[in-house]
């Protein structure tokens, strides 16, 4: 009943794990599949492995989490291993998430992706807490953006090609459509927000290492949301609605906004791998109650 | 909900040439075995076992390796404050056995002191293997000593203190000697080749066995996914750090390989 399509291929349930949230091994995301994921999105990697920024790197707040892991990967040639891997011994699909540090880089290593052959590339121009070696997220800007998804498409093949948004820039939806005009195949929305800041009051100073890092976590929820409303308006490509996703009624509002898939990442925090479980029964049952055989019939329901 | 919480150190105590052992006032309620995560700001925050425990003082001993430990025992002195997060983790389970059996290797020795500590307050019948590169490298006789543990073995690979040799030899001596008739659980943390060996001994004689496995840690809650184990994926901060030695050796990884704080495979 939860059975989803999300563009060539079907999920047995439409909740993905969201990039860089036990996604650095084979092992590990295969194991997130036995608790109940439709797919898997690997760590966001790019062509040199990254040791990324010290701990404290992650910490939990009242209403949500605070991270800046710094974008840290083993790097293209061992993350394409790990996918392969993974490919070997599991059917569920696997999205591989990557970044560069360039227009070309983004290019060269969807090249190399291609090897492993994931079900899908999402692109990552939207990670906020690299600013002091990255500068502004790519995605911030229409021209770069473009830019990239054409690069990126140009070197796919015939895997589809998901962009992972942030809430930030020009606007949103502004964003997806400069996407879906380039030839992107989805739209993954969001990435973390802020970024943001939290400063310990015994020692004074900020607790991350970075001193600032992403929001996600159910304090994102209504970004999220209203993110995901506003990309659907905007264009007809599928959406991944990824941010604060920890209750079935949530992911529900995903859904009723627009999501085709939904991103879960910060739960498992929460809720433990259990999650997806939990989220997949909570949904059925929702549909259940209402009446309705499958999720399309609610989809973008809340726009009608 | 989980900001580290910022404690003052109590006391220091230098237990071995390369380990000093920091005391805090507070009643964490851990369970032997488990881990915090140690800030030192403005340089880095790394996993710590609790070693010596009670209801107003926990203990958690560090050893100088590299650049945080560094600084820690360079900097914190007597009044300053570090902050800790946690406990986190799985924990040493001895509520089934009659003899617990610990086996400790270099800085691995805390969490089994904690285990010892609660095990003796349990009645349990107790042995302690420690075994260290030599006489300076032992650690915390005085608190064995204070529990009353009568049966503390010790080895050394120069012969300084103790049996000459490696702490799995006299294993191996006792779980050839083992009394059936009582349920025995063999507990072990240190390097990873003796984990290694205790595990396969304890199979080999048909004895239970816990082993607490060590990997690079970022978020201690088992979100990142940087401490999983191959094959299983589970993850070493959240599955661990203690499992079973029978589920230790199922891992290809096991004494084979780690993986950096990037991710990278390291041999
Ligand atoms: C569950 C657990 C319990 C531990 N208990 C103790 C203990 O009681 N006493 C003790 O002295 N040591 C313990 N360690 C090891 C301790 O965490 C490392 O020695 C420490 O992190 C070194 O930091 P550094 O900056 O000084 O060293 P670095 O120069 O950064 O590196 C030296 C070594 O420490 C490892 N290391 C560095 N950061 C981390 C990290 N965040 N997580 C895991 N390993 C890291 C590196 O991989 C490297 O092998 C434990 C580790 C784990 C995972
Ligand atoms: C610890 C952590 C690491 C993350 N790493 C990445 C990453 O490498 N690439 C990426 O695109 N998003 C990354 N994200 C963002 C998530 O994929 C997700 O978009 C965001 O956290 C919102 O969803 P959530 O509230 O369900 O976690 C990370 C998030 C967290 C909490
Ligand atoms: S340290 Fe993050 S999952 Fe274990």
């Amino acid at each position: 009943m939860i059975k989803t399509r999300l563009l060539n291929f079907y999920l047995k349930s439409p909740l993905i794990l969201a990039s860089g949230i036990l996604g650095l091994t084979a092992s590990s995301m295969k194991r997130v599949i036995e608790f109940g994921a439709g797919a898997v999105t690997s760590k966001s990697f790019n062509k040199d492995w990254r040791t990324g920024h010290k701990n404290p790197s992650i910490v939990p707040f009242e209403h949500g989490m605070l991270n800046a892991v710094g974008l840290s990967n083993p790097g293209l040639d061992e993350m394409i291993k790990e996918i392969q891997l993974y490919k070997e011994e599991c059917d569920t699909p696997i999205i591989a998430s990557i970044f560069g540090r360039s227009i070309e880089e983004f290019g060269e290593v969807t090249r190399r992706t291609c090897e492993a052959e994931p079900d899908m590339i999402e692109v990552n121009i939207s990670c906020p807490n690299v600013h002091s070696e990255f500068g502004q997220p790519f995605g911030d800007s229409c021209p770069d953006t473009a830019k990239i998804v054409q690069i990126v498409k140009e070197h796919a093949g015939n895997i589809p090609v998901a962009i992972k948004l942030g809430p930030h820039g020009p606007g949103i939806g502004v964003i997806a459509k400069v996407c879906e005009e380039n030839g992107a195949d989805a739209i993954t929305a969001i990435n973390t927000v802020g970024p943001g800041m939290l400063i310990d009051i015994d020692v004074q100073r900020p607790v991350l290492s970075n001193l600032t890092g992403g929001i996600s976590g159910p304090a994102i929820l209504p970004v999220a949301v209203k993110s995901v409303y506003e990309v659907y308006k905007n264009v007809k490509i599928p959406i991944i609605g990824t941010g604060g996703v920890t209750k079935p009624s949530d992911a529900i509002q995903m859904i009723l906004a627009g999501s085709t898939a939904i991103g879960v990442g910060t739960a498992v925090y929460y809720e433990g791998i259990e999650v997806f479980r939990k989220l997949n029964e909570g949904i059925e049952k929702y549909l259940l109650e209402k009446g309705y055989k499958s999720i399309e019939q609610i989809r973008g329901a809340a726009h009608e | 909900m989980s900001m580290p919480i910022v404690l003052k150190v109590s006391a220091i105590r230098k237990d071995s040439k390369n380990v000093k052992t920091y005391v805090f006032q507070h009643d964490l309620r851990a369970k032997p075995g488990q881990f915090v995560m140690v800030w030192m700001p403005g340089v880095d925050e790394v996993p710590m076992s609790i070693g010596w425990q009670t209801n107003t003082e926990f203990h958690i001993s560090i050893a100088d390796v590299g650049e945080c430990t560094h600084a820690i025992h360079e900097q914190i002195k007597v009044g300053d404050r570090l902050g800790i997060r946690g406990p986190y983790g799985t924990s040493f389970e001895f509520a089934d056995y009659d003899y617990i059996i610990g086996v400790g290797g270099g800085c691995g020795t805390p969490p089994i002191l904690n285990l010892v500590q609660q095990a003796v307050k349990a009645g349990k019948k107790v042995t302690v293997i420690q075994g260290a590169r030599s006489k300076d490298y032992l650690l915390f006789k005085d608190l064995f000593n204070e529990l009353g543990i009568p049966d503390l073995k010790c080895t050394t690979d120069d012969g300084s203190e103790g049996t000459k040799g490696v702490s799995t030899d006299i294993l191996k001596e006792m779980l050839e000697k083992l009394d059936k008739s009582k349920k025995t659980c063999v507990y072990t943390c240190g390097p990873e080749i003796m984990m290694v060996k205790v595990a396969q001994l304890c199979e080999e004689y048909g004895v239970d066995c816990q082993v607490s496995l060590e990997r690079y840690m970022k978020c201690g809650f088992g979100i990142c996914g940087q401490c999983c184990m191959d094959d299983s994926g589970i993850r070493l901060c959240k599955d661990g750090p203690v499992i079973s030695g029978k589920l230790a050796l199922q891992h290809p990884e096991f004494g084979k390989y780690h993986r950096d704080q990037a991710g990278v495979v390291i041999k």
